[in-house]
């Protein structure tokens, strides 16, 4: 498939794409984006707007939206496809004044051996005033082989005055581990806003880090996570949200527990200002009952209800 | 038709609920009414199965349905609009009005179903049936999904809770329309009297059980003058 484009990527890297990013195999990728393949570049485009460079430094790539930019969308989805890779990349996006862009970053681990197969993306946000990011990470893991995949993502955000920054993530099963860090600085009237989804099921493993630092006058956070925990799955929530200045800030975490999963959620707030307004909201427990029913009493049955429970939950 | 031989149901702790309750619905609105506590609205979850019988048969056109689970009920065309609606975070409004209807529908029909109950599809549908939808629109859903079935037998229990008059009027008319086609069989569980007057059949339970049941135009007459006259209708003998 990746003849048609004359990218230069295996097809386990192909069906990833398809998942993670939306990849088109026809029509490939509508913007610049960067292909990343087990360590290796595996296809690269710029756009008039959008420029895509290697680190000279280190593993990575900066991805720079001129300023005003607006509608264009850049996808840097990164494939792990064999056992026994460690993939460290650091990934740098300098946001200019102004723009307007989204911006897709997928992730999937494919492992059918015995060793370890791992990506670790660590990406900065360098939003300048008035400029606007929609950010969307998908994360998969395949392949049966008893080595764990794992994802561990840290983003550093750092957003100056009017500038937004929305997270759209979302794993759904098949990662051993991850552990994922974010932490955002934000300047006056700066807002950022999480949606998280995670579904963990057998022995896996989920932790997320949230840590926002509220610092302008009148920025906002909003943080919410939905997870469901499964098999004899764990995952933990830990937040914190400081608020500095006048300021709003919301984190809530909603977890649901099947079968043997466990969920720790731990949200902390900090206010050092009279004016900021922080809440936290943490729920977790079984499918209520009442839900089940409600949909049996449709016609469903009590798994085909449960199931679009959580479906429903985390779409 | 729905009938009811000598249905029995006690509390986990033998505290007896329902006390022997017979009877066979002819009409095709029948509407259960009687004092608070009185069993009205157990009767109505033994009828969809939320809650199954200590004793006694329930018979959907002439089918024993007692043993079936809620699903199985739900199968055979038993509907059920719950007291309390339930509510789901994810799930839109849209996705409940499909799930109940077994398939996607075009938007003519959400529409349809959401008007109604008195509510404008446009505003609606994408919206999750969370804790954010106020008391009286999540009843106004929770009514549509069983309008949207379509079904053989819809139970509603207290479908005036909680909604306001503008759409209470429109729901009344929703039940005549439907009481008015060929579709389907309802009993609507309700302390409201314009909807009692809209009733072929009328069953006043107290204490668990039948106190008095008939044509509306026997009941509804002789049910007002006792509210009047004692306002309780336990005090109907």
């Amino acid at each position: 498939m990746s003849d048609l484009l004359n990218l230069n990527f295996n097809d386990i890297t192909g069906e990833m794409l398809k998942v993670i990013s939306d990849y088109d195999t026809e029509k490939g990728f509508a913007g610049a984006y960067n292909i990343r393949e087990d360590s290796q570049c595996a296809g690269r485009q710029n756009s008039a707007n959008i420029t895509i460079t290697s680190k000279t430094d280190k593993p990575g790539i900066d991805i720079t939206v001129k300023p005003f930019t607006k509608g264009e969308t850049v996808f840097i989805p990164a494939c792990v496809t064999h056992t026994a890779v460690d993939d460290l990349v650091y990934n740098d996006f300098y946001i200019g004044e102004g723009a307007d862009v989204v911006i897709v970053a997928g992730c999937g681990v494919h492992n059918e051996g015995e060793e370890e197969a791992r990506h670790n993306g660590i990406h900065r946000f360098f939003l300048e005033p008035n400029s606007s990011v929609l950010y969307k990470e998908k994360h998969i893991g395949t392949g049966d082989g008893a080595g764990l995949k794992k994802i561990d993502p840290v983003t550093e955000c750092f957003l100056k005055e009017n500038s937004r920054l929305e997270m759209d993530t979302i794993q759904l099963g098949g990662v051993d581990r991850s552990t994922r860090t974010t932490n955002a600085e934000l300047g006056k009237n700066a807002k950022i806003i999480v949606r998280e989804r995670i579904m963990t099921d057998n022995e896996e493993d989920a932790v997320t880090n949230f840590h926002v630092k509220l610092e302008g006058e009148d920025s906002g956070a909003d943080l919410v996570s939905r997870s469901v925990a499964r098999g004899n799955s764990h995952q933990a929530f830990y937040s914190v949200v400081e608020g500095d200045n006048r300021c709003t800030g919301h984190s809530a975490c909603d977890a649901i527990i099947a079968e043997n999963g466990k969920v720790d959620a731990q949200p902390a707030l900090n206010a050092a200002n009279v004016d900021a307004e922080l809440i936290h909201e943490a729920a977790i427990g079984k499918i209520a009952g009442e839900q089940i029913m409600k949909l049996c009493s449709l016609g469903l049955t009590k798994e085909q209800a449960e199931e679009k429970i959580i479906e429903g939950f985390l779409k | 038709m729905l009938e009811i031989k000598d249905l029995h149901w006690s509390l986990p702790s033998g505290e007896p609920i329902i006390n022997g309750i017979s009877c066979k619905t002819d009409g095709r609105l029948t509407v259960i009414t009687g004092p608070n506590g009185g069993g009205k609205t157990t009767l109505a979850k033994l009828i969809a199965g939320v809650e199954k019988p200590t004793s006694g048969q329930i018979l959907l056109d002439g089918e024993d349905i007692t043993t079936l689970d809620i699903t199985e009920r739900a199968k055979k065309g038993v509907a059920y609009a719950f007291q309390q609606p339930v509510r789901f975070k994810g799930l839109t409004v849209r996705d409940l009005l499909e799930l109940a209807a077994g398939g996607e529908l075009d938007h003519g029909t959400l529409c349809g179903l959401l008007g109604k109950v008195g509510l404008c599809a446009e505003e609606y549908i994408d919206r999750e049936m969370s804790s954010a939808l106020s008391g009286g629109e999540a009843k106004r859903i929770e009514i549509a999904t069983v309008l949207a079935r379509h079904a053989k037998l819809s139970v509603f229990d207290e479908p005036e809770a909680g909604i306001d008059l503008w759409s209470f009027s429109r729901l009344v008319e929703t039940f005549e329309e439907i009481r008015g086609s060929e579709s389907g069989e309802l009993v609507v569980i309700s302390h409201q009297e314009r909807i009692l007057q809209i009733a072929d059949d009328i069953i006043v339970v107290a204490d668990g059980k039948i106190r008095i049941a008939g044509k509306r135009e026997e009941i509804l007459p002789a049910l007002l003058q006792g509210e009047y006259t004692c306002a309780c209708p336990k005090r109907m003998r």
